[in-house]
């Protein structure tokens, strides 16, 4: 850096006074140089000073590539071909590596998915802040531990002084996220870039941290670019907003503009996809198909294969930009003639309206399909050289639910609460330490693994991440066919795969898949082929254990769809465990939360959804970030994390972070305190 | 039949261990999943060259694993039944029956004409003179050595390259045909495809080490008609035959060990990792407890009481071969009760990882017992661990075979081995001036077929590893 330039850059005035950061047709190539891919394909942003700025879109649409690519950060094989970053009036690309080394983490910094992969397992958190202060202060020695209790301050961990020794392990997901951003806010940024910040968290700590980065917004007056594919947390914390489609920019406008009228056919059927409660009665929208690969070179608009109102020109003719007034831009020929209100995005969810939750049939204690009670799933804890028990962790700790043929149970809680547990524990996957499983009112508890086989053609599981659900060295006949050969149903070779191949169909899938290997399949076909695979067995009890969550919306509601077909037409009954409140809005007939390792509430869904009773589902609910202003709560703030299951709080089990907590609470777990029906808390105050 | 066959334990092993390979061989070509990271392995430029290097040395050692007995000559009087020679050969002995019958009285140097030591030798006048005595075989067609010794091996060694060109020509074109043929495009595009590199496999690499070793062996050959090539030891046995010889021995250590080990580590390791409980304490108690007998202890002690046992019953063994053969069986064995802990640990560590993996804990929900559960799900997605252990252990082995022989513990002195002949070369060392080319004989195979296994060891881990294959 030469002197001249050194006094440049802050003082120098920029094109627009309050422009921060403005990419100008920004163009990334990852792989190799016959085939690339232009995972970023002249995107132009512009961010202005203390501003959120949302970059939205699905996994495979470049997001997380542009933000490398602002950093200078990309993998070893991507290279920026074209286009300008500037950041304050000044040319980031043509930055000298040691001089764009000062700007990152100095005005420029980032924080990622995965805080605890983040961080240095091996370093206290305390070195590991005080590590970025020196990089970027020129600060003496000895004020260096002061700044980092400032910066732990500032990002609201509690009791700095301790924490300062602890270790990455000692601390929780939602603490890690906080030292991440106090590491990144060390230079002082002006721009804090966000990529997909609390995807990995839970809402409850969701909710923490995005309150926090608003919080130093607010004070630092640094802008955010805030990477995300959730449009609640978009619509709670962005003020304007990117959608990104296949390494480019569709639309543009501020959030309040965008979720009154998206512009985009990508953005609307997005929207309609996402799930809610006034969705119930009919089918989610679907985007079909997948997001190009993007080695190819494309005429016409990327997104017509998938689009619901596409024109013939769509296909030959490459859409331009088009300004639709100060706050909206979209890339779209629906647009071109100039309309307001184009006719082809009047459009409603297809499919047929179906029967609202009617009421279960009977309602007798003899058509309980599977009644759980007091369930306990323990983990010992061994310790010492002849591996002692020296203690129990709680995973599962009495947990009562019933669930009738043909319904849907939705087990909702924070990642750590049991939920997954407990559906394993009533498939005997893990084995329960005590209560009671009575499945058509047959004992399940105490079954070994032969006597636990009738029952297996009964009970079926579907698995969260569906890239580790099926055996990587198997073709998807024999995956499917698996069962069917396991329990006899079918024992010939040839009337398996006819079999096979009726499934497949019943999931919506060709039948050629049959011969292939599940790594050929996206995300979304390998789920609906473990769908398949439960279904070949024709349970009546499906436990779906996040079947959503590592899908992309467009994919989910796919996968909702089907799931909510296969229950009316087969009559299946659905344990649904999720974190996802919208999921279960749209899918579930009952509810029960749980909260480290028992369930605090249960009812009907619309029960539990508009009169929540229980603080903590009150909180949970409030934590939800939620797309229309009009319904949003005030979000109660939840303090510190769930306990740790093997040593939990004496008396209820929330009392500690409960903001209704009264004495009485801290001395015995709350009875059952049944409100109606259908209805019961566990709660004294309620 | 002008020959017995005879089959050694260790032969025995050899075909069975052949046979596997085969079998797997078929069972990959069906399978797209293990086809494809071989396939990674003969696109490296570095996997070709190895494998062509190791190809030389397996061919050696097989031809020196089938062994028989040759038929002698028919008695005069009619009537009486066959006879067989006592002495077990190999194909190998056959192929250098010149090298095993040339022998002279003691150690000569690479390309000597005269013994190492001097001798008393009569004179035609009858007169005894200490000098170095002529070899018997050893350049004896040389009538002025000291003049013509230079020119002579530089022609034969010219001689012995133009064969090897000859021959590397011919296989080279032989090849060609047959790959045009497979990709069904004209030879003349497949030549100039693979001078240029621009074949998926890259047959350029693999025809210029072809070049390489065929050049070397033919010039070895050539040369070794009349010189010994890599001189002679004690007892004036050609050292080039011994070290060609010790090449079945290293690979056996090499390979017959993890055939012994695999089944008890296999089944072991994942017995432990799928059941834990109980049969998790015991396995582990089991490898723990052997772990920390040192090995070489255990070997000593098992090859002691083999050498007791059978110079106790020295009768039941037909020929010294035999003998020697039954001892490195024995060597093997005990190797492998030494070597297959590590395997079983790893193999414990993956299965308890997998026994918690969705799609097991599907199979588990859909009823398949544990048995076909192991064998469908928990075997073929540890295959990479077994193989990848397998070809990092062969060098190690070979290795071991050395160092165990060299303190006497390792295979039957009679036996053609490496660690033989550096145990021999401790003496040799010691003399002045120094015999140093039983040493380096045992060193330049050894090191080129430890060095090569290694390399390929790399490339098979490099594209079987699925946690490298995201990085490339």
């Amino acid at each position: 850096m030469t002197g001249l330039q050194t006094a440049g850059p802050e003082r120098e005035p920029a094109s627009l006074p309050d422009v921060l950061l403005q990419v100008e047709g920004l163009t990334t190539l990852l792989g190799d140089a016959v085939r690339p891919s232009r995972v970023v394909d002249g995107v132009d942003l512009e961010i202005r000073q203390g501003e959120t700025f949302a970059l939205l879109g699905e996994s495979g649409c470049g997001k997380s590539m542009t933000a490398l690519s602002l950093m200078r950060l990309l993998p070893s094989s991507g290279r920026i071909t074209a286009g300008s970053v500037r950041l304050a009036g000044r040319d980031l690309l043509r930055l000298t590596e040691g001089e764009m080394r000062r700007v990152r983490g100095g005005r420029l910094a980032m924080i990622f998915q995965e805080p605890q992969t983040s961080l240095n397992p091996v370093m206290s958190v305390g070195d590991q802040i005080a590590e970025s202060v020196r990089v970027h202060e020129d600060r003496s020695r000895a004020r260096i531990p002061e700044r980092v209790l400032d910066l732990m301050r500032a990002v609201g961990i509690p009791d700095p002084r301790r924490r300062v020794e602890e270790y990455p392990h000692q601390l929780s997901g939602g603490m890690k996220q906080r030292i991440m951003i106090a590491m990144a806010l060390a230079g002082g940024p002006q721009l804090l870039i966000a990529d997909e910040p609390t995807t990995a968290l839970d809402v409850t700590i969701q909710a923490q941290v995005l309150r926090l980065l608003k919080d130093l917004q607010r004070e630092t007056g640094m802008a955010v670019l805030l990477i995300t594919h959730d449009l609640g947390v978009v619509a709670e914390t962005a003020d304007r907003l990117a959608v990104m489609y296949a390494g480019q920019i569709v639309e543009t406008a501020t959030t309040d503009a965008f979720f009154a009228a998206p512009a985009h056919p990508y953005s609307r059927q997005l929207m309609e996809s996402v799930p809610s409660a006034d969705k119930r009665s009919a089918r989610l929208a679907v985007i079909p198909g997948r997001v190009p690969h993007l080695h190819q070179a494309f005429s016409g608009c990327r997104f017509a294969e998938r689009c619901y109102a596409v024109m013939p020109q769509c296909r030959h003719q490459t859409p331009i930009w088009r300004d639709l007034g100060p706050a909206q831009g979209v890339r779209c020929h629906l647009w071109s003639q100039g309309q307001t209100q184009p006719d082809g995005l009047s459009r409603q969810a297809a499919g047929a309206a179906r029967p609202l939750d009617a009421p279960p049939a009977g309602g007798g204690d003899s058509d309980r399909l599977l009644e759980v009670h007091e369930l306990k799933v323990h983990f010992p804890i061994h310790s010492g050289v002849f591996r002692r028990v020296v203690g129990y962790v709680r995973a599962v700790d009495g947990v009562t639910f019933e669930l009738q043929p043909g319904r849907t149970l939705a087990l909702v809680g924070e990642s750590g609460c049991g939920k997954t547990s407990a559906g394993k524990g009533i498939l005997q996957l893990v084995t329960p330490s005590g209560g009671s499983i009575r499945y058509c009112g047959q004992e399940l508890v105490g079954l070994g693994h032969r006597r636990m086989r009738p029952f297996r053609k009964d009970l079926q599981i579907i698995f969260q991440d569906p890239y580790a659900a099926m055996n990587p060295r198997m073709l998807v006949g024999d995956v499917i066919g698996e069962g069917l050969q396991a329990l006899g149903i079918e024992r010939s070779r040839s009337g398996r795969m006819r079999r096979v191949a009726q499934l497949l169909d019943l999931v919506g899938m060709d039948e050629d898949a049959v011969a292939r290997y599940p790594h050929e399949f996206s995300g979304g076909q390998r789920q609906r082929i473990c769908i398949a695979r439960a279904l070949a067995v024709e349970p009546k009890l499906i436990i779906c254990d996040e079947p959503t969550s590592a899908l992309d919306v467009s994919v989910q509601a796919q996968i909702l769809n089907l799931l909510k077909d296969l229950q009316d037409r087969l009559g299946l009954a659905y344990l649904f465990i999720t974190h996802d409140i919208s999921v279960v809005a749209y899918l579930a007939h009952e509810v029960a939360v749980m909260y480290l390792g028992r369930v605090v509430e249960r009812g009907r869904v619309h029960e539990i959804l508009d009169d929540p009773r229980h603080p903590y589902t009150r909180a949970l609910l409030s934590a939800v970030p939620v797309v229309d202003p009009q319904r949003r709560r005030a979000v109660i703030r939840l303090d510190g994390d769930m306990p740790s299951p093997s040593d939990p709080p004496s008396g209820c089990f929330f009392h500690p972070r409960c903001p209704d907590a009264v004495d009485a609470c801290a001395r015995t777990y709350p009875e059952e305190k049944r409100l109606s029906m259908s209805r019961v808390v566990h709660c004294l105050r309620a | 039949m002008p020959f017995l066959p005879v089959v050694l334990w260790t032969d025995g092993l050899v075909y069975v261990l052949l046979g596997l390979m085969a079998a797997f061989a078929l069972y990959a070509s069906r399978h797209e999943h293990i086809r494809a990271p071989w396939r990674r392995v003969v696109r490296a430029r570095v996997g070709v060259a190895t494998i062509v290097v190791l190809g030389f040395y397996v061919a050696v050692g097989l031809l020196d694993t089938v062994h028989f007995r040759l038929k002698l000559p028919q008695p005069a009087e009619a009537g009486a039944g066959v006879q067989f020679a006592p002495e077990v050969l190999s194909l190998l002995d056959l192929a250098l029956a010149g090298l095993r019958e040339r022998q002279e009285k003691t150690y000569s140097a690479p390309f000597a004409t005269h013994l190492f030591v001097k001798e008393a030798i009569e004179q035609p006048d009858g007169s005894l003179v200490r000098d170095f005595p002529r070899l018997d075989h050893g350049g004896a067609h040389l009538a002025d050595p000291a003049r013509q010794r230079g020119g002579d091996i530089a022609w034969r060694g010219l001689k012995g390259a133009l064969q090897g060109l000859l021959i590397w020509a011919l296989v080279c074109a032989g090849l060609i045909r047959w790959i045009a043929r497979v990709r069904g495009e004209p030879p003349a595009k497949t030549r100039s495809d693979i001078l240029a590199g621009r074949t998926l496999i890259p047959w350029r690499t693999a025809f210029v080490v072809l070049g390489l070793m065929l050049l070397v062996s033919a010039v070895a050959v050539e040369l070794s008609r009349m010189y010994h090539i890599l001189g002679t030891d004690k007892v004036g046995e050609d050292v080039f035959y011994q070290t060609l010889k010790s090449i079945r021995t290293g690979l056996l250590i090499g390979t017959l060990t993890t055939l012994v080990m695999l089944p008890a580590a296999v089944m072991l390791g994942i017995m432990a990792g799928y059941f834990r409980g109980w049969v998790d304490d015991i396995i582990q108690y089991l490898y723990t407890t052997l772990n920390s007998i040192p090995g070489v202890l255990l070997i000593a002690a098992a090859i002691l009481l083999l050498q007791v046992y059978m110079s106790n019953h020295a009768d039941e063994f037909a020929s010294l071969v035999e003998r020697a053969d039954l001892r490195l069986l024995f060597l093997v064995l005990i190797l492998g009760v030494t070597s297959w802990t590590g395997l079983c640990r790893l193999l414990r560590g993956e299965s308890l990882k997998l026994r918690e993996v969705d799609f097991v804990q599907a199979s588990t929900a859909l009823g398949v017992g544990h048995f076909t559960l192991i064998g469908r799900h928990i075997l073929p997605n540890v295959m990479h661990v077994v193989l990848i252990t397998l070809v990092l252990d062969f060098s190690g082995l070979v290795l071991a075979e050395a160092v165990l022989s060299y303190i006497n513990i390792g295979v039957d002195p009679t036996m053609n081995s490496w660690g033989n002949m550096i145990n021999s070369a401790r003496l040799e060392l010691a003399r002045d001036p120094v015999v140093w080319w039983s040493l380096a004989a045992a060193f330049v195979f050894m090191f080129t077929l430890v060095l090569a296994a290694n390399l390929f060891a790399d490339v098979v881990r490099d594209a079987f590893d699925p946690r490298l294959r995201g990085a490339q």
